[in-house]
């Protein structure tokens, strides 16, 4: 048995982020989430969390080694992925945060985030057939028409029919202004779509009996580059009327692609060969469209490295307390067993605490994120809105790199701490390295993640969106300088502020002149600017923490844990935002001052 | 020379009742007639009426409402009289030669015998004017050709002839030029002079080349663009500007008097759109709208423009083409586009350019003068002769030898090589023979770009450049995007500030500038990002960093004088009010904007209002009037509309500093300020304060609730009041106390920062950068 079945969803530390360093009821006095009380959430977190360890993690291991396979233009996913598809189905989860109008159950984003982890560390592979249908459905409730909405909204949100999204080509990826596809009006207001798109998660497969396709294609008198694209949906079947299936759309998957990791989702290439499809949004403003669901699709794929981080973490957890080798070196602690357990190692101890203050001030972070979507979205006041957008916009990238980065660090730190055992397949530890690396790389790489944070989220409105992180950070670190709560904490979390102010500036200043500038310190910049969010959100954990055992309520050996965990994190991780400091201060010099033929002079 | 005291000007029409309101402004006596309206109980109805509205006018006619007094209104019945001991009279009547011929009679009975007469006429010539004149009167008679509003507009065209007695050229120069601050140049008596002659032909053959070439109005406007250094009015912009009906008028009246053979007579076209547009009361922006109008049908506002083909208005589009699209590469490359708006371009250019070419030695003594007339009269960047040496004169003539035009003869006399030239730092331009002259400006000038030609800066940085102006004065120059203020301005004060004190080379500092605003204060974006990212320490200290270098101007060893034009606010202002003497130029627009974005003016803008306003003598007894005056101004973040008012009403300038109209000579009366002040100077000592503190707060707090109240502020905008208020009245202190200058600059730190914190202030910054205008939140 898969040492990675020893996982259990982490809802307790969930339930403290919503609930005591943010307050989660908030979210019930905003128009349409009244039912989401502080109760409801734990219930559904509870809930989710049996259900996902009882249906999805055992298809785990069986569906990376098993795969997809594609046989006559047709994917089987793995054996069973189907039948946990459809319970998955009908206990809700798919139309967790769906509006009512089209069947959805209307909770808070915040919610689906949350079960979000869940899902990834059970079964990442799995949980990407409804990640996609949910990133369709939301571009489609914000920008398609209401006929497409009526016609496809509620059958996306119960999931009988899964979505993609259509983005990539085999010359283009990250620079979208280069796509082919070709969408020429039919006269009817619709659109025959040809071209070829590649790495389509989902693209294709048994799962539901239709699939609904977000294709970006340029119009036959688009403008050149990204301000000529359009977006389309294109079903895979053309629902009737009566919005049973109809005709079988041009749209075919004549491969899918073998890969490093998440075997159980199907890559697809997929060829439109005149197949029919209906504009969502404006002509030529597809990417627009495309990218106002991004900060959400974004902020999944840091889930993703969360939820990977989790996973990893507690099994390597597990297999560390029980794994004798050799004694501590401080004596040993187990007489009666041959070996003391590995977790006597400092070394050991702390890859572990790595792995768990990663998790756990990523999770606060994630939640931070995910409430203010729903403000953005929902608050009353537009101000309180338009400040809440402002953050997302600013930390999504972060997330996005940064736990990605920690998700598959974590999953590296697994296979390093259970040694050759995470090595081999057996363990299914080596899986999760494998299914992390992706993160990394889809809906923008991470160099594309701190590119956006330096080069177009730093600057923009003059610094506005830095505004809703750094004043309140400021405002507590002002607030809790005299705390003697905070002593241990804020000297250092105000001196990496401080760094992270310089750098801000030194960017900001240096890129006005020099682009490159900016390009040179972005993935520093991102680090920096994670780590001294984290550094804020574990002091504030902390002093919640002191709060709680001050007063005596809850579990102490909890709160115990997340100070403990704060001052590794103050003691063994923050000193990295000076070396980054460092880094970003160093500038484009060194990078850019070697020529292209000197980088092989060595071989 | 004869020195003119006393002016007269008849006829009190738009540009009359201009003409008498920039006299006035002068510091002359002015009597303003006109003729007595049939039956009215007022015989003086006419003039009166024509100062009330002036009094109304915006932009004002009047630099200080105190001004309009200079002015007398009266009747050319009963008033005769007045004008005999007047030293010039203007007259400024209809354009019909014999009404003038014969006011001329009535004129030559009453004026004394050197009363100087000129004409305004843009039409008529001088020697139509002075036809059937007594020849001693006739000897001092002239043209003085002023642009409308004549306040405003820089180009005086000052006709005489041979028979003109040298002493009145030489008064009506030294009056127009120095006092009333205009750019005079001198013209040959021919039709439209030199301006209007060359204008009035581009506009002709830029709007037959919109109808040749299929052109819309807005394609026409941008290919008048800044590749020709032609203003964004370009030509249907312009023309509602001047207004309609003012276009075939002027048009028609060139046509009438030019030669035959004459360019113009071939392109004049009459436009029987522009006719219905002028008879509907589209006359432009003075009457329902004009090529453009704001269709405010429906609630909505919309851009719209005349659609040159329907005769129809419909909304504005964007103006888009191949020859638009390389046009920041320059005139060649518009030319080159190949498109029907390169063709187009090249259409009009030319004709404009050899126009001018063919006629710049009738019509004015040099070319020289020609280019300086567009430059002041029409507002380009490169008078044609300069735009010809940009786009190359050879380039042009074998372009026009390639069509198989003719080439005008100034152009084969240039070959390939420029009209102008700069040798050994002096700029001549080239004469009708091929030779060349040098450049010569009139004793009083003295131009920075002069002195660039000649040397480099003593020294520079990004923000700013410092320029040895001769006789031991250096002059510090903004250099940055519309002279804002950033760390490297106050750098290089700094630098420059120790490098005078240490010196026996240099004794002292103006601050000065030949952009088209002085400086419009501090660099808000770089206050905003320091704002967003919370960094608070920075702030303060930038802001410590720009008082201390206030008070070094302030009370530094060596006298600084600043010698601003145009716009000077925030801490463009704060640097006039720390300097030891301002010598502005007339139309300088001075004040404390900062409430305007939601901060308080803190390099010691404050501080400086409470000490002029406190050292008031004509202000009422106690400190309160006083400061209730500076709050108003500061908390209202007025602008002063002229250097008079800034001076008489506002106290942002001294009231023993003088003011200088002309604003070429702005830098040379500074540098002799300057140079004034250096003999025996005595630094100034930090002043210290009596102030009321909360008690006086209390005053200006019921000011604030009333003006809230009547809607005039906003919630937030009492807010920033009361921050302003604190520092006004010194804060934590009262009566008995006494302040130093230090202290209140302290203040001005502590709640600039406060309002920095503020999430409305950094809405206001941000807005303010992305549309230029003030947010009230």
């Amino acid at each position: 048995m898969p040492i990675t079945d020893a996982y259990n969803a982490p809802v307790k530390d969930m339930k403290f982020v919503l609930h005591e360093l943010w307050d989660a009821s908030e979210l019930s006095t905003y128009e349409g989430y009244e039912d989401a009380s502080p109760d409801l959430i734990d219930a559904m977190l509870e809930e989710a969390a049996k259900f996902m360890k009882a249906e999805l993690l055992p298809l785990n291991q069986t569906g990376d080694r098993e795969g997809c396979t594609l046989e006559n233009g047709v994917v089987r996913t793995p054996t069973g992925f189907k039948e946990a598809y459809d319970k998955y189905c009908e206990n809700g989860f798919t139309a967790l945060s769906t509006d009512p109008k089209y069947g959805g159950t209307g909770l808070p984003h915040t919610m689906e985030f949350m079960v979000q982890e869940m899902v990834v560390s059970t079964n990442m592979a799995f949980g990407m057939y409804p990640g996609l249908s949910h990133g369709c459905y939301n571009a489609v409730y914000l920008h398609g028409s209401d006929e497409l909405k009526d016609r496809y909204l509620p059958k996306l949100s119960s999931g009988e029919w899964s979505g993609t999204m259509c983005l990539t080509e085999p010359h283009c990826g990250t620079d979208l202004g280069l796509i082919k596809t070709k969408a020429e009006p039919k006269g009817d207001g619709s659109f025959a779509i040809s071209g070829q798109k590649i790495f389509i998660s989902a693209g294709e497969h048994d799962l539901t009996e239709n699939i609904v396709h977000l294709v970006l294609a340029k119009l036959p008198d688009a403008p050149e580059g990204v301000k000529g694209i359009s977006l389309f949906l294109v079903p895979k079947f053309i629902p009737n009327a009566d919005n049973s299936l109809g005709e079988r759309n041009g749209v075919r998957c004549n491969a899918i692609e073998e890969k490093m990791g998440i075997h159980g989702n199907a890559t697809a290439q997929l060829f439109f060969d005149g197949a029919i499809g209906w504009m969502v949004g404006e002509p030529n403003k597809g990417l627009a469209a495309m990218f106002t669901m991004m900060n959400a699709a974004r902020l999944g794929v840091g889930m993703q490295g969360l939820g990977i981080g989790e996973i990893a973490f507690q099994s390597a957890f597990d297999y560390a307390k029980d794994r004798g080798q050799g004694r501590s070196l401080g004596g040993t602690k187990s007489p009666d067993k041959p070996a003391d357990s590995i977790l006597v190692h400092p070394d050991v101890r702390r890859m572990l605490l790595r792995m768990k203050a990663n998790n756990e001030g990523g999770r606060a972070m994630a939640a931070w994120i995910a409430l203010n979507i729903d403000k953005s979205l929902k608050h009353a006041d537009a101000g309180v809105r338009q400040d809440a957008d402002d953050f997302v916009q600013l930390m999504t990238p972060i997330i996005k790199a940064y736990m990605t980065d920690t998700g598959f660090e974590a999953a590296n730190l697994g296979v390093q701490t259970m040694g050759g055992h995470g090595y081999i397949e057996e363990w299914g530890m080596e899986q999760l390295v494998r299914d992390a690396r992706i993160a990394q790389i889809y809906e923008g790489t991470n160099g594309i993640q701190a590119l956006d944070l330096a080069g177009r989220k730093l600057g923009a409105h003059f610094g506005r969106y830095l505004r809703t992180f750094f004043h309140p950070v400021s405002q507590f670190i002002e607030t809790n300088a005299m705390n003697p709560d905070a002593a241990e904490f804020v000297g250092d979390l105000a001196k990496s502020f401080g760094w992270l102010q310089q750098a801000t500036g030194q960017i900001a200043q240096a890129g006005l002149k020099d682009p490159e500038e900016v390009g040179a310190a972005s993935s520093d910049y991102l680090r920096l600017f994670a780590l001294t969010a984290l550094a804020y959100l574990w002091c504030e954990m902390a002093l919640k923490a002191k709060a709680a055992l001050k007063e005596g309520r809850g579990e102490a050996a909890f709160y115990e844990a997340k100070i403990n965990t704060a001052r590794f994190f103050y003691k063994r991780m923050l000193p990295e935002a000076q070396a980054m400091f460092k880094m970003i201060g160093a500038g484009k010099e060194t990078i850019m001052a070697m020529d292209e033929d000197a980088f092989t002079l060595a071989a | 020379m004869t020195e003119i005291k006393k002016v007269a000007v008849i006829g009190s029409g738009v540009m009359g009742m201009g003409i008498a309101a920039q006299c006035a402004n002068a510091g002359f006596k002015v009597d303003l007639l006109d003729i007595v309206p049939e039956g009215a109980a007022d015989r003086d109805a006419v003039a009166k009426a024509a100062i009330k509205q002036a009094l109304k006018t915006d932009p004002a006619p009047f630099m200080h409402k105190s001004r309009a007094k200079y002015v007398t209104p009266g009747n050319l019945e009963d008033h005769l009289d007045r004008l005999a001991d007047v030293d010039w009279i203007i007259e400024v009547i209809i354009e019909r030669a014999d009404i003038k011929q014969s006011l001329y009679k009535t004129l030559a009975g009453v004026a004394k015998a050197e009363a100087i007469i000129t004409s305004n006429t843009s039409t008529i010539p001088l020697s139509i004017l002075t036809d059937g004149m007594d020849a001693a009167r006739a000897k001092r008679f002239a043209i003085t050709h002023f642009f409308n509003p004549p306040r405003y507009m820089q180009l005086l065209e000052l006709v005489t002839t041979e028979a003109t007695d040298a002493d009145v050229v030489a008064a009506l120069r030294q009056t127009c030029d120095v006092a009333l601050g205009k750019k005079v140049i001198d013209c040959k008596d021919t039709p439209g002079f030199i301006a209007n002659r060359l204008g009035t032909l581009w506009i002709q053959a830029a709007t037959n080349a919109a109808a040749d070439h299929g052109m819309t109005v807005e394609e026409t406007d941008a290919l008048a663009g800044r590749h020709f250094g032609i203003p964004s009015t370009g030509i249907f912009k312009l023309m509602d500007l001047v207004g309609l009906d003012l276009g075939p008028y002027v048009s028609k009246s060139l046509y009438e008097n030019v030669n035959q053979g004459d360019l113009f007579r071939e392109e004049y076209r009459e436009s029987k759109l522009l006719e219905k547009m002028i008879a509907e009361g589209y006359t432009g922006r003075k009457g329902k709208g004009g090529w453009y109008r704001l269709n405010r049908a429906g609630g909505k506002k919309v851009k719209e423009v005349m659609d040159l083909k329907t005769g129809e208005y419909r909304p504005v589009e964007k103006a888009e083409g191949a020859a638009l699209a390389v046009a920041k590469k320059g005139a060649r490359a518009v030319f080159d586009a190949g498109d029907n708006l390169a063709a187009a371009a090249w259409d009009t250019m030319s004709k404009y350019l050899i126009y001018a070419a063919d006629h710049a030695l009738d019509i004015a003594h040099s070319i020289f003068d020609v280019d300086e007339a567009m430059k002041a009269g029409y507002g380009h960047k490169w008078g044609p002769f300069e735009l010809m040496d940009e786009i190359g004169p050879k380039w042009i003539a074998d372009r026009l030898r390639d069509e198989g035009r003719v080439v005008p003869a100034l152009l084969e006399t240039v070959g390939d090589g420029r009209f102008y030239k700069t040798e050994n730092g002096e700029r001549s331009y080239m004469l009708g023979d091929g030779s060349f002259a040098r450049v010569e400006r009139p004793e009083g000038v003295l131009l920075l770009s002069d002195i660039k030609l000649k040397s480099e800066p003593v020294m520079k940085n990004g923000s700013a450049s410092v320029w040895d102006i001769g006789d031991g004065v250096l002059c510090l120059e903004f250099t940055s995007r519309a002279n804002s203020l950033d760390d490297g301005t106050m750098a290089m004060f700094n630098k420059v500030i120790s490098t005078i004190e240490k010196s026996d080379e240099w004794q002292a500092l103006v601050i000065h500038n030949e952009g088209k605003n002085f400086s419009v204060g501090a660099n808000i974006g770089l206050a905003l990002f320091a704002a967003n990212i919370a960094a608070w320490p920075q702030l303060q200290a930038n802001i410590k960093g720009g008082q201390d270098t206030m008070m070094k101007l302030r009370l530094g060893k060596f006298p600084v004088v600043s010698a601003p034009s145009g716009i000077a606010v925030g801490g463009g202002c704060e640097i006039l009010m720390h300097s030891s003497a301002v010598q502005a130029h007339a139309e300088t627009y001075a004040g404390l904007v900062e409430v305007g974005v939601g901060f308080l003016p803190a390099w010691g803008g404050c501080k400086e209002m409470i000490r002029r306003h406190l050292s008031n003598k004509r202000a009422p007894r106690g400190p309160m009037p006083s400061l209730v005056k500076a709050f108003e101004l500061i908390g209202t973040g007025q602008v002063a509309k002229s250097a008079l008012e800034a001076q008489r009403d506002f106290r942002i300038i001294n009231e023993d500093d003088s003011i200088t109209f002309n604003k070429e000579r702005v830098l040379f009366d500074a540098k002799q300020r300057a140079l004034a002040l250096v003999e025996g100077y005595q630094p100034l000592e930090e002043e210290v304060f009596r102030l009321p503190g909360a008690t006086g707060r209390a005053a200006i707090d019921m000011a604030l609730h009333d003006f809230h109240k009547k809607g005039l502020a906003s919630d937030y905008d009492v807010h920033v009041g009361r921050e302003v208020a604190q520092v006004l009245t010194g804060g934590d202190t009262d009566m008995t106390e006494e302040l130093t200058e230090r202290d209140l600059l302290k203040l001005e730190q502590k709640h600039f920062v406060a309002l920095a914190k503020q999430p409305k202030t950094l809405d206001r910054l941000e807005h303010m950068l992305n549309t230029n205008k003030p947010l009230r939140n």
